[in-house]
C-alpha cells in the first residue's frame, strides 16, 4: 500500500515516556491531520517517521516499505518538510531543489527537468534564480514543499509547516497541499496545534501524553461542532 | 550511480561553501602564516634543531615548522566542520541530509571527504605562499605530501565529526578549542620536536608520542621530503578508524545523541 501505517510504536528520553503504543493507518490519498499541544509527542512521531531516531517497539511502514527492514527504500518514499527551515539560504531555488534531487539520486537534465515541474506545481516558476534568503516567509515554505516533491513521494510529511507565516500565506500552503492530496493522489500526514488547517474531510489524529486519542475523520470526529473545541476539551479531559 | 550523484553534490556544496565563506577561507592562512612569520622568525635563535630524520642537514626552525602549519591547517578546518556540523544540526539542514535514502556511513563519509578535500586545498594555498617567502620544498615532496595530507585531513575531519556527535549546542564548542584543539596542537611535535619535549618531561613526551596529531604531522613531515613514514601512517589510519567508528556510533539513530536531544 501506498500510505502510512504505524503499529504498536512507543518511544522514551531514558525514563521519559513520549510515545505509548501508537497506532493508525492514512490510506493512500488522504490527507491525516495529527493534532495535539505541546509535549504531545509530535516531533517525536516525525523523528520516528523520518528515521532520525529508531525504536525497537513497534512497526512504521511507508508506502509499504518497513522503516526498519528497507529503510532506503522507505526513505526514497517520503518527502519531508521540517517544522525548522532547512533550506540553504544562501543558494539559489534552483540549487536548493538541484541539491536535494541529487541526494536522491537524481542528476542532469531528470533533475532539471523535476524542478521546473514542482515550481510550476507550487507557483513559483519565476522565483527559480532567487536566492533563498530573498524569499518572504510564505515562498520559503512552498520552495520546502517542492522540495520535498523532488523525487516524487508517496508520503509527505510536514511537522507543523505553517508555523510563523501570516494568515494568508498559511492559507495559501493548507490549500495547496490539500489539493495535490486530492489531484495527485499524495498521502499527506500534517502536524499542527492549528484546529483550522484541517478540513471536514480529513483524517484526525488527536495526539496526546503520547497516546492517541481519536482516529476519525474531521466530520464524524466534530458532529457540527467546532473542531477546536473538540480538541480542547479532549485534551483537558486526559491531562 | 546514485552514490556518486549524491557525493558529487555534496562535495560540490562543500565547495561553494568555501568559496562564500572567503573570511574563513583567509583566517585560516593568516593563523598559520603569523606563526610562520612571526613567531618562528622570534623562536629561531631560541629553539636549536639536531638534525633528526627527514631532515639530513640542518634546516631553519621556519622549515621545522611547514609541516606543523599544514597539520595546524587541517586541525582547525577538522574543528570547523565540526562547528558548522553542530550549526547544521541546530539549523537543520543536517536532518535533511540525515533522511536522503542513503546509508548514513556513506552520507557522514561524503562530508568528511568533502570537508578533507576544502582543508588540503588550502594547505596547498598555505605552501604557495610558503613559498613566495622563500621556503620552498623539492617539488616532488608537494606531489609526494598530498595523500598524507589527505589521510591526515580524514583523521582530523573524522575527529571533528565524532565530536559533533557529542557536542548538545553551539555554545559548547568553546570546551573544544580548550580541550581538543590547544592540547592536540601543543602536545605534538608541529612546533618542537619530540626529544626536545622529551628534555623536559617524560610525562609531556609520552603524551605527545600518542597523539595521533603528532603522527599525522610527521607523515605530512617525512612526506613532503618524498620519504614513507610507515609507524606515522599506520597510527593516523588507526586513529582515523577509532573516530570514524565514534561517528557512526554518535549518529547512529538508534544510539548516540541524536536520540538524547528530545
Amino acid at each position: 500500500m501506498n500510505g502510512l501505517d504505524v503499529s504498536g510504536v512507543s518511544f522514551a528520553y531514558g525514563e521519559k515516556q513520549a510515545l505509548r503504543d501508537v497506532s493508525f493507518t492514512v490510506a493512500p490519498g488522504r490527507f491525516c491531520a495529527l493534532l495535539g499541544p505541546n509535549g504531545a509527542g509530535k516531533s517525536t512521531l516525525f523523528s520516528l517517521l523520518t528515521r532520525l531516531f529508531t525504536t525497537r517497539d513497534g512497526t512504521i511502514k511507508i508506502a509499504g516499505h518497513d522503516l526498519e527492514t528497507d529503510a532506503r527504500g522507505a526513505m526514497a518514499r517520503i518527502g519531508v518538510v521540517f517544522q525548522q527551515s532547512t533550506l540553504d539560504l544562501d543558494l539559489s531555488v534552483r540549487r536548493n531543489l538541484l541539491y536535494f534531487a541529487a541526494l536522491h539520486g537524481l542528476g542532469g537534465a531528470q533533475a532539471a527537468r523535476r524542478v521546473d515541474e514542482v515550481l510550476e506545481v507550487m507557483d513559483m516558476g519565476t522565483r527559480a534564480r532567487e536566492r533563498a534568503r530573498d524569499l518572504n516567509g510564505g515562498h520559503r515554505r512552498r520552495l520546502e514543499i517542492a522540495r520535498a516533491l523532488m523525487h516524487d513521494p508517496a508520503v509527505l510529511l510536514l511537522d507543523e509547516p505553517t508555523v510563523g507565516l501570516d494568515a494568508a500565506s498559511r492559507a495559501g500552503i493548507v490549500d495547496h497541499v490539500h489539493r495535490l492530496c486530492a489531484d495527485r493522489g499524495l498521502t499527506v500526514f500534517w502536524a499542527t496545534h492549528l484546529t483550522d488547517e484541517v478540513w471536514p474531510s480529513d483524517q484526525v489524529l488527536i495526539l496526546h501524553q503520547g497516546r492517541i486519542l481519536a482516529d476519525e475523520t474531521c466530520a464524524d470526529l466534530t458532529q457540527d461542532t467546532d473542531l477546536r473545541d473538540v480538541f480542547l476539551i479532549m485534551t483537558q479531559v486526559a491531562a | 550511480m546514485i552514490w556518486w550523484i549524491a557525493l558529487r553534490a555534496i562535495m560540490a556544496r562543500e565547495a561553494l561553501r568555501f568559496v562564500q565563506q572567503r573570511a574563513r577561507f583567509v583566517a585560516a592562512l593568516v593563523r598559520p602564516l603569523i606563526w610562520l612569520l612571526v613567531f618562528a622568525a622570534g623562536f629561531r635563535a631560541a629553539l636549536g634543531l639536531a638534525i633528526i630524520p627527514p631532515y639530513t642537514t640542518y634546516i631553519s626552525y621556519e622549515t621545522y615548522i611547514v609541516p606543523g602549519l599544514c597539520g595546524m591547517i587541517l586541525l582547525f578546518n577538522g574543528m570547523q566542520s565540526s562547528l558548522s556540523l553542530v550549526y547544521d544540526r541546530e539549523m537543520g539542514s543536517m536532518r535533511l541530509l540525515l533522511t536522503a535514502p542513503l546509508p548514513r556511513w556513506f552520507i557522514l563519509s561524503a562530508k568528511l571527504v568533502a570537508g578533507a578535500a576544502m582543508s588540503v586545498l588550502q594547505v596547498y594555498a598555505f605552501l604557495g605562499i610558503a613559498a613566495l617567502f622563500g621556503i620552498t620544498l623539492k617539488p616532488w615532496g608537494y606531489v609526494a605530501a598530498l595523500p598524507a595530507l589527505a589521510i591526515t585531513a580524514l583523521m582530523l575531519g573524522a575527529l571533528g565529526l565524532a565530536l559533533s556527535s557529542l557536542i548538545k549546542q553551539l555554545e559548547n564548542f568553546a570546551g573544544v578549542m580548550n580541550f581538543v584543539i590547544f592540547p592536540m596542537f601543543f602536545l605534538s611535535s608541529a612546533l618542537y620536536p619530540l626529544w626536545k619535549m622529551a628534555e623536559s618531561s617524560q610525562l609531556l613526551y609520552r603524551l605527545c608520542a600518542v597523539n595521533p596529531f603528532t603522527h599525522g604531522v610527521e607523515l605530512v613531515r617525512f612526506a613532503l621530503y618524498a620519504q614513507f613514514n610507515a609507524p606515522a601512517l599506520g597510527w593516523t589510519v588507526l586513529a582515523l578508524a577509532v573516530f570514524m567508528t565514534a561517528a557512526l556510533r554518535g549518529y547512529d539513530p538508534a544510539r548516540g545523541m541524536m536520540t538524547k536531544k528530545g
